[in-house]
């Protein structure tokens, strides 16, 4: 029992409720059934399965808090769990941040449960491995990758009667494919929410290809160049510059949104909210009912999530912060939906191919790798191109050239856009293919 | 990592620290609770062992496990929270049909055991349709019934919950009152107790702790911000880690104090406040090329990256081809007998068996004794990390005992054991005589921004505090440096090392590889130490 349907969830929290003597109590109730295989050298290495069911008890007196967990669920353990959850809370030092519990909330339609994917057998995880394996034997390549499947179920309740409850599902799929004699190597991830979207073999076909076209690069001096990024490869930065955008950081005067007062200016701003950063054509925002990349539509208090813009028309939009940040400063709630921060970046019509036929001269990067923070007043990022490096002149893939350092920060690519193609999904996010000018590679590197 | 293995742990806001917690949240008391008798442990355990021979397992293992921890996190004069966790269950691996096959449980019934054990037969005879060539094991002899404990003087776990958040909250007073603007700090403690039984005869029962307390303090000044977190160590150590005795700084003159084996984190809180607002003033470096001397609490995470990962066998042979990448080490570079991984005064050892490191314990998760190997000799490449099932494919017939899993949930595989840089021989010479030979330079203390390509050649680092070297002597604290170069130029421009009295360990406490992903805990010794002639870049840039 890992995945209890939406009936049974609101009896067992309600059960649990019931044994509450705390001023207010919140409940959450957590199910996992995931699955996964993993191939390298051409063969299969690990495979798995795994269930979970969990329930959290928060129990308040006061500002007082206390939290304990439990997976088993008699009516002996849940009512154990509560008068652990409030044993601890009356140990607790006050915690001034503490919130009040929300009102009963109403929530948009959540579409985040494929059936197809919650059925995926351990025969489609050896396909999956297969179809990077046999292709890569025949072409005498090596093969190895990663494919896990997720079937979760989250649901809250509390002692104000609020109750949200969702499913979902999720795949994720990556191949590496290396040439024997490790002078090439191609990369390709794929994922989804509804596994019929997924096609292993046409994903391990793109690795394969870009494997043999990968080897003997040649060596072109670091620099500033137009690069054609693919959605992988920018996903990275893009969504360390997302998760940056933290009101409570910029308020404190720590983090690039924090505004630096002019001499003499009378009552300045904490924050850049409003102001003007990138190119106007940038558009980010998240929305959990975004067909591609649904996520449920409610925060972990309970909180409903619905679109929310964060950078439009190149101007920082909206800031997250918590309950407690919001309530001091009378700012908006903007909380992230649990299953994570996904967020949407708006495009174009163009492919990636289209993309590399407009291109006069640039490189294309298959994907960013071992991505690290130099300065979080910038942004600055270093790490380093990986699985596919190619150089493009007139509108054609030249040859494969050898891998870079960057160091390069979000800010400075998000204005010197050239174009932005289509978004696809990469991570659980919606990513366009990006031409960026000037992007600053600092060194040469000897890995394939 | 995947994201349900995280959870958020302080209130630093979005970007904050956020750390991989398995198990359930339990209460305080029930930490100390006794762990489960060894004479049950031994029965539940062979009867793992006995269902899977039954089922037709050539070679199977039982790892009974009970994993506690517990994190305290602080900002500034709060207690954001107090975390106890408890997970207990069984993994069971074993061989049939030359194919590994593993299963778990957090039910320790009889039945349920002896089911688990099928299950895992089941896996390991479905897989073998897709192997290509059998598991050959190592031999190993049966140890019969042992035990083996990490030398704690004081059981963290045991320390009042109280006078644990009260330390926390001192430190963050001394960074405020010297000049922090902002801290979060943090206690973390484990404590694995793990049995493992094998068919070849060995009953081992371990009692594994570590800790580790780190803070980020951060300054705001009128043009931006800074940050500097602690210079303490994760270690396989008890509460007397944090007792900061006087024979355990090493005061290097001009700059930092280092910690070996006790941590004085009120001092080092307070000299954080007083060094972040020299760092809102400090002059940024030019870059160019320097003689940089490091510091241990530093270099241990270049070696890390540089040495420690890319001498790991499996990414050698590209089982980590897919997440973590492959090596330059190359076999080929190991057969040849004279590959200069660096100058030859670096010598580079792999061990289990340092007191007070993460890495120590008695027997790996595959029951082999631990012990200590040369990886580079003189500065040629010698040596792999390797375990039971890998070492035929370097020509070895005994594990090196590296064998780890992050709980009994998850199967056990490679994990890099403590790397080492061995201290100057001939001469015990301090890090203030180090800085005294450069003419040139620059002096990095601390772990910061580090990154490194998946064949590990190109990396760069940053580090917490930066000092220009002139003349033999630090002249000043400077900002925005980062090195960048080539694993194995850098090891060859190895160019002195202090002495063993000047020897540090260090580590990483949160040590991710493998997919799904597993985290494991390493440390790495070594002297203060020079290398010339390195690329410094400057990291400012306008926006």
């Amino acid at each position: 029992m890992s995945i209890v349907t939406e009936k049974q969830a609101k009896k067992i929290l309600t059960k649990v409720l019931a044994f509450s003597k705390a001023d207010e109590c919140e409940c959450n109730l957590n199910g996992q059934l995931t699955g996964n295989i993993r191939y390298a050298r051409n063969t299969v290495t690990t495979a798995g399965e795994v269930s979970d069911l969990t329930l959290a008890v928060q129990s308040t007196y006061g500002k007082k808090v206390g939290t304990a967990t439990i997976n088993e669920f008699d009516d002996a353990s849940l009512e154990k769990v509560v008068r652990r959850a409030e044993e601890l809370a009356k140990l607790a030092p006050d915690n001034p941040e503490q919130m009040p519990n929300l009102k009963p909330q109403k929530y948009g339609k959540m579409n985040t449960y494929f059936d197809a994917t919650a059925k995926v057998t351990p025969e489609y995880r050896a396909k999956a491995a297969d179809d990077g394996i046999t292709p890569s034997t025949k072409n005498k390549l090596v093969a190895s990758g990663f494919l896990t499947d997720s079937h979760t179920m989250s649901a809250i309740m509390n002692s104000n009667g609020l109750f949200a409850y969702n499913v979902a599902t999720n795949v994720s799929f990556s191949a590496t494919i290396r040439t024997k004699d490790g002078k090439g190597s191609g990369w390709v991830t794929r994922d989804y929410s509804d596994v019929s979207k997924m096609n292993t073999a046409t994903a391990s076909k793109i690795a394969i290809d870009k494997s043999i076209a990968s080897v003997d690069a040649k060596e072109l001096e670091p620099g500033k160049y137009t690069v054609i990024l693919e959605p992988a490869a920018s996903v990275g930065l893009l969504g360390r510059l997302v998760n940056s955008m933290g009101q409570r950081a910029a308020d404190e005067g720590r983090s690039f949104l924090s505004y630096k007062a002019k001499e003499n200016e009378k009552n300045p701003p904490k924050n850049k909210l409003g102001e003007k950063m990138f190119d106007e054509r940038v558009n980010i925002y998240s929305d959990p009912h975004h067909p591609e990349v649904p996520t449920p539509s409610f925060a972990g208090d309970g909180a409903p999530v619905g679109r929310t813009d964060w950078i439009k028309g190149g101007k920082i939009n909206t800031l997250r912060n918590t309950r407690y940040w919001a309530d001091k400063t009378g700012a908006k709630y903007n909380p992230t939906a649990t299953g994570g921060n996904q967020w949407i970046m708006s495009g174009g019509k163009d492919s990636l191919e289209d993309m590399i036929k407009d291109t006069r001269r640039g490189i294309l990067v298959t994907r960013l790798w071992y991505i690290r923070q130099l300065d979080p007043q910038t942004l600055l990022y270093t790490g380093l191109t990986r699985d596919g490096t190619f150089y493009v002149e007139n509108g054609k893939i030249k040859y494969p050239v050898k891998n870079f350092r960057f160091n390069e920060s979000p800010i400075v690519m998000l204005n010197n856009i050239e174009a932005l193609g289509k978004p696809v999904r990469i991570n659980g996010n919606m990513v366009p293919p990006m031409k960026i000018r000037d992007f600053t590679f600092s060194s040469l590197s000897d890995a394939v | 990592m995947e994201r349900r293995d995280f959870i958020k742990l302080t209130g630093a806001g979005v970007g904050g620290l956020i750390l991989p917690i398995t198990g359930n949240i339990v209460s305080a008391e029930q930490l100390l609770d006794r762990p489960m008798d060894v004479v049950m442990k031994k029965q539940l355990a062979d009867i793992a062992l006995n269902a899977a021979k039954s089922a037709g397992a050539s070679y199977a293992d039982a790892r009974i496990g009970r994993y506690l921890n517990q994190f305290i996190t602080t900002r500034e004069k709060v207690v954001n929270n107090v975390v106890n966790t408890e997970s207990a269950g069984i993994g069971i691996r074993v061989i049939a049909n030359g194919t590994w096959g593993f299963a778990s449980t957090s039910k320790i019934t009889p039945e349920s055991i002896a089911k688990t054990a099928k299950q895992a037969v089941a896996i390991a005879k479905a897989n073998s349709k897709f192997q290509t060539e059998p598991v050959r094991l190592a031999p190993v002899k049966g140890v019969g019934e042992v035990s083996w404990k990490t030398p704690i003087v004081k059981n963290a776990f045991e320390i009042p919950i109280k006078e644990k958040a009260d330390m926390l909250l001192n430190v963050n007073n001394a960074a405020m009152d010297t000049g922090a603007s902002y801290i979060t700090s943090v206690l973390f403690l484990v404590n694995e107790q793990k049995y493992f039984a094998s068919t070849d005869g060995s009953y081992i029962d371990q009692d594994v702790h570590r800790l580790w307390a780190p803070f980020f303090a951060s300054a705001v000044g009128k043009s931006g911000f800074k940050q500097r977190s602690s210079m303490g160590n994760p270690v396989g150590m008890g509460f007397e880690y944090l007792d900061g005795k006087k024979e355990d700084k090493v005061y290097v003159d001009g700059a930092n104090i280092g910690y070996n084996n006790s941590y004085d984190m009120v001092e080092d809180a307070r000299n954080a406040g007083k060094e972040l607002q020299k760092k809102l003033t400090a002059k940024s470096v030019k870059p160019g090329k320097y003689d940089i001397v490091l510091d241990p609490a530093h270099l241990m995470l270049t070696i890390h990256e540089s040495v420690g990962h890319p001498l790991e066998l499996d990414r050698v042979l590209g089982y980590e081809a897919n997440f973590a990448g492959t090596s330059f080490a190359t076999l080929d570079k190991w057969k040849s007998k004279k590959f200069q991984y660096g100058s030859d005064i670096v010598n580079l050892f792999a061990d289990k068996t340092q007191a007070y490191s993460l890495g120590h314990v008695g027997y790996d998760d595959e029951g082999v004794k631990t012990k200590e190997w040369d990886l580079v000799k003189n500065g040629v490449l010698v040596n792999y990390q390797a375990t039971r099932d890998q070492v035929h494919m370097i020509d070895q017939n005994e594990s090196h005992g590296c064998c780890y899993s992050q709980s009994w949930r998850d199967v056990q595989f490679q994990r890099m054991p403590n790397v080492s840089l061995k201290p100057n021989q001939k001469e015990d010479l301090s890090a203030n005589d180090i800085i005294k030979g450069v003419e040139k330079g620059i002096y990095i203390a601390g772990r910061g921004s580090f990154s490194i390509d998946q064949q590990r050649y190109n990396f760069q680092f940053g580090g917490q505090l930066f000092f220009e070297i002139k003349d033999g002597k630090i002249v000043d604290q400077i900002e925005d440096v980062a090195y960048q170069s080539n694993t194995q130029d850098f090891w060859n421009s190895c160019a002195q090392l202090a002495g063993k009295s000047d020897y540090r360990v260090g580590g990483s406490f949160f040590d991710g590889k493998g997919q799904p992903p597993q985290v494991s805990a390493v440390s790495h010794g070594c002297p203060t130490t020079r290398f010339n002639n390195i690329n410094v870049l400057n990291t400012k840039r306008k926006v």
